[in-house]
């Protein structure tokens, strides 16, 4: 009886053991061929891209019927209204984010703007797109120009920013924030004067992250800021000037919307080549942004908290 | 009737929703004085401590019934600016918590706020402040660095230099040295015996020796209930309740 | 006492009698609760606008519900016009279910593998290298399935290439991100303690994953999956490149079909405001943004079972 059971048991012991290795090896392998995938697309968009990456793609007009086009005009539109978005997005960001992590009472509010966050973080950015060609583009009468795709995006972005503002300061010792109040410091001022800096280097790391998302977006954007730029004069830099590469109310076409438009579209014999570069950049700049926002929170930190002069 | 002190409590209560943290406890605090605040983990007394700035109004579901005076004024009552009066009130932590700035703008942080822009007058303070805390002579060279780079003891003398930076006329101190090594302990406890010059300092400690060597007077706490109160060589030579005697010789052996 | 000059009573007293910390507390409260309005302003307006648009097809334009939900032909141009949605709402289904069952097991077959068998590395290079996947924008996915999984499935496996497969391949590999990063925090915040018991009793690693580390954080996988369906449903442009965009319930996975996304993306430019045409455009957005809210739901669900 007793030796009976043994054998049961160490058979149930080998087969444990043999379904343990099996899984071991499926496990690796699913994962290794997900890395595999992964670098294998990378490397494919790398390859096909680098080589048509020149000077002369990265700062020429594009073609719509000729060879030879460039992405000068959307490179500049995408990083311009990057930079429109985020002068939007960020006061708006952090004044939400900080009432989350510092007004907020919990309870029903607190709990239905919690939702409204969450909802307004999931939805298709198509969606978001087809709000903006209603009520900036047609509503507010800008047309298809980059303020309306900067509004756009600023949709896209905001939940982001503010759970990223909300995550920043609710990592701030409380400490912090005793000494502050014992000090006999207003709430503001200890918001903005105290806790800010500390809260700044994952506020950075966040932004540029999120920074990098916006700047991929294509969907938001084809009704809103359009897919098409004006001819533009690269030496007139007031923004009130219709060619003015500067003016918030023109429409312009991003590198994620030529792709997308290259792609559907694109009549040019060099069609996918000018994809292919157009993509490798975009994923450049998107690594890019990446290693900077995790360096630059790094250095941010270690700046803080580390025994360099300061004031 | 007996005028209550400059500074006291009248039959403070301190709650945590349903939970009673402090029963009804009325003491007050001479000037120029000591007052040590002992009991076991969990007996009220850093809830009272920071029941005494109002700290414990930021702690969601706290409330309190009865009355803190200062100078005839009621703390609790409902019009009180709570940033005015913490402005007198200096408070300082078990841990050591710098402002994430230059040692110099911990310091002159709160009286520029408070209206003092005059450099040279905040450069004064600045010194006045690091001196009293008997900090001055080991960071004069290097204000502009960051207070993180300072060692655990000299940062939590910064920290009560911060507090005396805008003249505080009480001072709490939660634990201020239990964080610390013995050499920075002894700084701490030289300090305060200096400080108790000019100020009223409260302060909860765990450590008898401690609470014998630098206080005046000396306030039992047990489950939230102020059991004795009275002169620390009294309470530690020949306290009243067996409670408390159980408790002081429970902590010397 | 050096500064004694500088008492606070006497700081008090050169403070403006509107005092400064009353005013600075009324701007950090009035500045942060316009921001939560703004966002509070802004996520209603959405809701209204799309709701009102996508209503008018059938209130204004008297289009029936049930023809355009159940609907099988669309052709908004032909005379007398169609509206049923049917194709789109089954394509977007299709590629989102097709998607989730091929990147799930992946996923969790990464997850526990950056977890349980290499965590160190795992968490080193593998999180960041997996994150920094979900950043690559949906435009350059729809290139490479343009450029890469098309031609191999027109090659390998037969038709045009574009279609439901195509589709439900570029979708799975943009959600594998998510919900391995997902998948991977919640094995990540299992508390070690479980996991050793297990071991200590003598399970092997695949009896530990399978009998307590798996139950435990089943929700949370779920939680994830659903994440990644979500995003799958309203991703627009990756999926349009490679599916084909013909208006028809696809039969076969190499058959050229579309999703409510598609649709909206190619009809937008080319319908007047407030035709019928465009207005049934805003219904499928309308559906979108239900289907976000099922999606949330969901997530809610899994989130509070989570919990207990």
């Amino acid at each position: 009886m007793t030796t009976q059971t043994q054998i049961l048991r160490s058979k149930a012991r080998k087969r444990a053991k043999t379904a343990d290795k099996v899984a071991t090896v499926v496990i690796i392998v699913f994962a290794l061929s997900i890395v595999a995938i992964l670098l294998g697309l990378i490397g494919f968009i790398m390859f096909r891209g680098l080589g048509h990456i020149s000077w002369h793609f990265l700062t020429s007009n594009p073609q719509t019927i000729r060879e030879g086009g460039g992405i000068g005009p959307p490179l500049f539109n995408s990083l311009y209204l990057l930079v429109l978005t985020m002068i939007i997005t960020i006061p708006l960001g952090l004044g939400g984010g900080i009432y989350m992590s510092e007004y907020a009472k919990p309870g029903k509010i607190t709990s239905f703007i919690r939702l409204v966050v969450e909802v307004l973080s999931s939805f298709p950015s198509i969606v978001i797109g087809l709000f903006g060609l209603l009520v900036f583009v047609n509503t507010f009468e800008l047309g298809f120009s980059l303020l309306a795709g900067a509004l756009a995006l600023t949709i896209f972005n905001l939940p982001l920013m503010v759970r990223i503002t909300e995550q920043a300061f609710a990592g701030v010792p409380r400490e912090q924030k005793e000494a502050g109040l014992a000090l006999g410091l207003s709430k503001w001022k200890i918001i903005t004067s105290i806790m800010l800096p500390v809260a700044i280097p994952s506020l950075v790391t966040g932004t540029i992250l999120a920074a990098g998302r916006v700047f991929g977006e294509a969907a938001a954007l084809l009704f809103t800021s359009g897919m098409t730029t004006p001819p533009l004069n690269f030496s007139d830099w007031n923004p009130l000037h219709p060619r003015s590469p500067l003016n918030p109310l023109r429409p312009a076409e991003t590198l994620a919307t030529h792709i997308w438009k290259v792609n559907s579209e694109g009549l040019a014999p060099d069609a996918i080549q000018i994809a292919a570069g157009a993509s490798a950049v975009l994923v450049i700049m998107v690594l890019l942004f990446n290693l900077f926002a995790r360096w630059g929170g790094r250095t941010l930190y270690r700046y803080m908290t580390a025994s360099k002069r300061m004031n | 009737m007996v005028m209550p002190m400059p500074f006291s409590t009248e039959d403070l209560s301190i709650y945590y929703g349903e939970f009673q943290a402090i029963k009804n406890i009325s003491m007050g605090f001479p000037a120029a004085s000591v007052t040590a605040l002992i009991g076991p983990s969990g007996c009220g007394k850093s809830t009272f401590l920071r029941s005494l700035n109002r700290m414990n109004d930021e702690i969601a579901g706290s409330r309190s019934t009865g009355h803190i005076w200062m100078d005839g004024i009621d703390l609790t009552a409902s019009g009180t600016d709570v940033i005015k009066l913490r402005q007198r009130i200096g408070m300082v932590w078990q841990r050591p918590n710098p402002f994430y700035k230059s040692i110099y703008e911990n310091i002159a942080f709160g009286p520029r706020y408070y209206g003092i822009k005059n450099r040279k007058q905040l450069d004064e303070i600045v010194e006045t402040s690091l001196r009293r805390a008997a900090l001055w002579d080991e960071v004069k060279d290097r204000l502009k660095e960051s207070a993180l780079a300072l060692s655990g003891g000299q940062q939590q003398r910064l920290c009560i230099a911060r507090a005396l930076s805008v003249n505080p006329q009480i001072l709490l101190l939660d634990e201020p040295a239990s964080a610390l090594d013995p050499v920075s302990t002894g700084k701490i406890e030289e300090l305060i015996t200096e400080l108790k010059k000019d100020l009223r300092i409260v302060i909860v400690t765990h450590n008898m020796q401690q609470a014998a060597r630098v206080s005046d007077y000396t306030a039992y706490f047990y489950l939230g209930t102020l059991v004795e109160h009275g002169e620390t060589d009294q309470i530690f030579t020949n306290p009243e309740k067996n409670s408390t005697q159980e408790y002081i010789m429970g902590r010397f052996g | 006492m050096e500064h004694s000059k500088v008492t606070p009573r006497e700081a008090q007293r050169r403070r403006l009698p509107l005092e400064k910390h009353r005013i600075e507390d009324w701007i950090g409260r009035i500045y942060t609760s316009v921001c939560v309005v703004f966002l509070i302003a802004t996520i209603v307006s959405i809701v209204y606008f799309v709701t009102s648009k996508g209503v008018a097809t059938f209130a204004v334009n008297g289009v029936g519900i049930m023809d355009f939900l159940f609907g099988t032909r669309w052709a908004p141009d032909a005379s007398p016009p169609a509206f049923g949605a049917m194709p789109a709402i089954a394509g977007s289904f299709l590629v989102t279910l097709l998607a989730a069952l091929i990147a799930s097991p992946l996923s969790i077959a990464a997850a526990l593998f950056m977890t349980e068998i290499v965590p160190t590395f795992g968490k080193r290079i593998l999180q960041p290298a997996i994150e920094l996947l979900s950043g690559i924008p949906s435009v350059v996915y729809g290139f490479i399935g343009l450029t890469l999984i098309v031609p191999f499935l027109r090659d390998h496996v037969g038709g045009q290439g574009i279609g439901v497969g195509a589709g439900a391949l570029v979708l799975s590999i943009m959600i594998l991100p998510t919900i391995t990063s997902v998948a991977a925090d919640a094995l990540a915040n299992l508390q070690r303690g479980q996991r050793e018991a297990s071991y200590a009793l003598g399970a092997t690693r695949w009896q530990t994953i399978y009998r307590v580390v798996l139950p435990t954080v089943l929700p949370a996988l779920l939680t994830g999956i659903v994440l990644g369906m979500a995003r799958a449903f309203g991703e627009a442009l990756a999926v349009q490149m490679v599916i084909g965009n013909a208006p028809f319930i696809p039969t076969s996975l190499l058959e050229s079909a579309s999703t409510l996304t598609s649709i909206i993306t190619l009809g937008m430019g080319n319908t007047a405001m407030n035709s019928i045409q465009n207005n049934a455009l805003w219904s499928m957005a309308l559906v979108l943004m239900l289907m976000t809210f099922v999606f949330i739901m969901i997530i809610r669900l899994l989130e509070r079972r989570n919990r207990i």
